[in-house]
């Protein structure tokens, strides 16, 4: 078990190197084909009044003019250690973990990142709480009741909810509850309030994207319930545990849940993993300062640093979300532990 | 009354194709420390009637009807919640196969915790002591560490030993075996068998074993029935059913028997044809499309059922040959090839 931990913590940190290596070259070699020169992206950080001489010389100072591979030990020793900027005018030193600076505001990447981090967390953890909880329970209950009208019912629900995009459910809630209408469930959009300054006002400023968001989740999860359960509940072990003279509330969900909630499991940490690297649709819906915005408002400005900031922080999530998953399986699948 | 008894038991299941006869008008008796085997086909009714006592059709789509009594209780009309206490304690199952009929995410010893548990009000401690109990009386050594191992660390003929370790777990009166020993290899098969015998005796319960497999039988039971098409083709003892079975049926399930005491050269004898569709019975003996005696019956096989008729001191026959036609026939064309060896 110490070495299987071990073995998957060595592999997501390579999975992060190797992200990191191909978010990078994809960064430096795509403006390039697009015909930026060392000159061109070094521009952008002396800004506009600069004369060609300056910009040559920021140019070699920031290194645009060394090879790719140096390049990008440069940016990996920055994530780790930090780095320092010379302008030429002066030196601006950049702690660990740097990202860069902003081309547009001149500001470090990571702090803005890490401002907008408990938004997206927030976002990403809430709806995730209300999705699990709806999905499995309506999957269940379902399965359950195969054919049933609750069964269709649901079953449509959630094909719509499945089918529907964020920016339609989410514009449609808006429409409804917002904007002071009498069922006006939450503030006008852009608002956040941190959990730690006012939790009621958190949750209130959320709900809305929270229930939109969860949603489009929850209707995967109860189709995916639903048919998981109907094929644990036609395993033997069902039958034994019937014959054992357990009550059905016992055979359902001790025994039939726990047997289909492994896929749900693994897909529940992979979804939440790219979420919290940010919700772009429902953050730019809803016009929450997440992660996922602050993509939006980066690719929108061709912030290359900011893009490669994002890229790099989503693939850690999902890399780390990967890892949890692959423990939690061999807590919950027994039979995983012996490999 | 006898401790268990079926009288005229249907279990029906409605589907888009029609109705499936699963069950269609089983009765028995068994008493206390007695073994009965019910041998049949595969969709002869067999599992479906072990199931049908057990209560397991209840609440689904079966359509049930006649009797079972059990210690003196009608079964059938009883609540599902009266049947369900009786499950597991009063009467328990062994199954197939121990590998898919035990959680795999749970424990040998808190699977038969839990079965304990169910049925007395005890704490977890208590029950886990008893559950080592249970392992080393049934044979798995070293117990009071294998109670932590899950079933798939465990080897065939240990899993089915913890699966009756969990079916023994409560002094059950009834225990019903659904082939308990067809997924083991030969070997491992007698220990169960031998160990089922013991259990038996120790433990005074009613038996019942549900297998194809005539040779299981024959080491186990006193009684044996033969199930066919989901009605009951011959009933007897073991010895009139090996040394003296009266149904073309029952011929050509010992003639399908292999035994390590034939000649190599001698063929087995398979019954020809498949078993019959439970939706379209055949009309008439649902075993006349497979039967080499039909031409001998006039034509009753294929319009009128037989009815199920005592030949000799509790020993019953559903064919339409007469008593002696079926003895003629099996002492001199049967019995001699199956003894030609």
């Amino acid at each position: 078990m110490v070495t299987y931990i071990i073995r998957r913590l060595i592999w997501a940190v390579v999975m992060i190197a190797i992200v990191s290596m191909i978010t990078f070259a994809i960064f430096f070699l795509v403006p390039r084909l697009a015909g930026a020169t060392s000159e061109s992206l070094a521009a952008r950080y002396v800004g506009r009044t600069a004369s060609a001489q300056q910009v040559t010389v920021a140019a070699e100072r920031l290194g645009f003019n060394d090879p790719l591979i140096v390049q990008y030990g440069r940016f990996a020793k920055g994530i780790v250690t930090g780095a320092d900027y010379d302008y030429g005018p002066g030196v601006e030193r950049c702690p660990a973990p740097c990202f860069g600076y902003s081309f547009l505001t001149r500001l470090p990447v990571w702090p803005d990142l890490l401002n907008r981090l408990p938004v997206t967390l927030s976002l990403a953890l809430g709806a995730a709480v209300i999705w699990l909880i709806a999905g499995v329970a309506t999957g269940v209950l379902s399965a359950l009741r195969r054919g049933s009208f609750f069964d269709r019912a649901a079953m449509g629900i959630a094909l719509a909810g499945v089918s529907l995009p964020i920016f339609f459910t989410g514009i449609v809630s808006l429409v409804v509850f917002s904007y002071g209408r009498p069922l006006a469930l939450t503030a006008p959009g852009g608002s956040f309030t941190p959990f730690f300054v006012n939790p009621a006002q958190w949750a209130y400023s959320l709900i809305l994207p929270w229930i939109t968001l969860a949603f489009l989740y929850a209707a995967g999860y109860a189709r995916l319930t639903r048919s998981g359960m109907l094929e644990t509940m036609n395993e033997d072990y069902i039958r034994t545990a019937r014959a054992k003279g357990l009550t059905e509330r016992v055979v359902v969900f001790k025994h039939g849940l726990r047997g289909a909630l492994t896929p749900i499991l693994t897909i529940f940490g992979l979804d939440l993993g790219l979420l919290m690297g940010g919700a772009v649709l429902t953050e730019s819906t809803f016009s929450l300062p997440g992660i996922g915005k602050y993509a939006i408002d980066a690719i929108t400005n061709q912030d290359l640093p900011k893009v490669m900031g994002v890229t790099l922080v989503a693939a850690f999530f999902v890399v780390v979300a990967n890892l949890v998953v692959d423990l939690l399986y061999a807590v919950v699948d027994p039979r995983v532990r012996l490999s | 009354m006898s401790f268990l008894e079926l009288k005229d038991l249907r279990i029906h299941f409605p589907t888009d194709d029609g109705l499936v006869k699963s069950v269609d008008g089983l009765s028995f008796a068994l008493e206390r420390g007695k073994t009965l085997g019910i041998v049949g086909e595969s969709g002869s009714g067999k599992s479906v009637t072990s199931l049908g006592i057990l209560g397991l059709h209840k609440g689904g789509r079966a359509k049930i009807s006649g009797e079972i009594w059990l210690d003196g209780e009608e079964l059938v009309s009883a609540t599902p919640e009266h049947v369900r206490t009786l499950r597991g304690k009063k009467m328990a199952m062994i199954f197939q196969d121990p590998l898919s009929a035990m959680h795999p995410y749970y424990t040998v010893g808190q699977q038969i915790v839990e079965a304990y548990r169910i049925h007395h009000p005890v704490g977890k401690a208590v029950a886990r002591k008893h559950a080592i109990d249970l392992l080393g009386r049934v044979g798995i050594p070293q117990p009071d560490r294998r109670v932590d191992s899950y079933p798939h660390e465990f080897s065939g003929g240990m899993r089915q030993r913890a699966m009756i370790a969990m079916a023994l777990s409560c002094d059950p009166e009834l225990l019903i075996a659904d082939e308990p020993t067809t997924a083991l290899d030969v070997t491992v098969q007698a220990q169960i068998l031998d160990l089922m015998r013991d259990l038996q005796q120790e433990f005074d319960s009613a038996l019942i074993i549900i297998t194809h497999d005539l040779g299981v039988v024959a080491e186990l039971a006193d009684d044996i029935l033969v199930m066919y098409g989901g009605r009951c083709i011959e009933y007897g003892s073991a010895s009139d059913i090996f040394e003296r079975p009266e149904h073309p049926y029952t011929w050509g399930l010992l003639g399908s028997m292999p035994r390590l005491d034939r000649e190599r050269t001698d063929r087995l004898m398979p019954i020809k044809g498949t078993p019959p569709s439970l939706i379209n019975v055949p009309s008439g003996c649902a075993f006349h499309p497979r039967c080499a005696y039909e031409p001998r019956t006039d034509g009753k096989a294929t319009t009128k059922v037989p009815d199920l008729l005592e030949t000799e001191g509790g020993h019953l026959v559903r064919c339409h040959l007469s008593k002696d036609e079926r003895r003629g026939i099996w002492e001199n064309e049967i019995k001699p090839t199956l003894e030609s060896a």
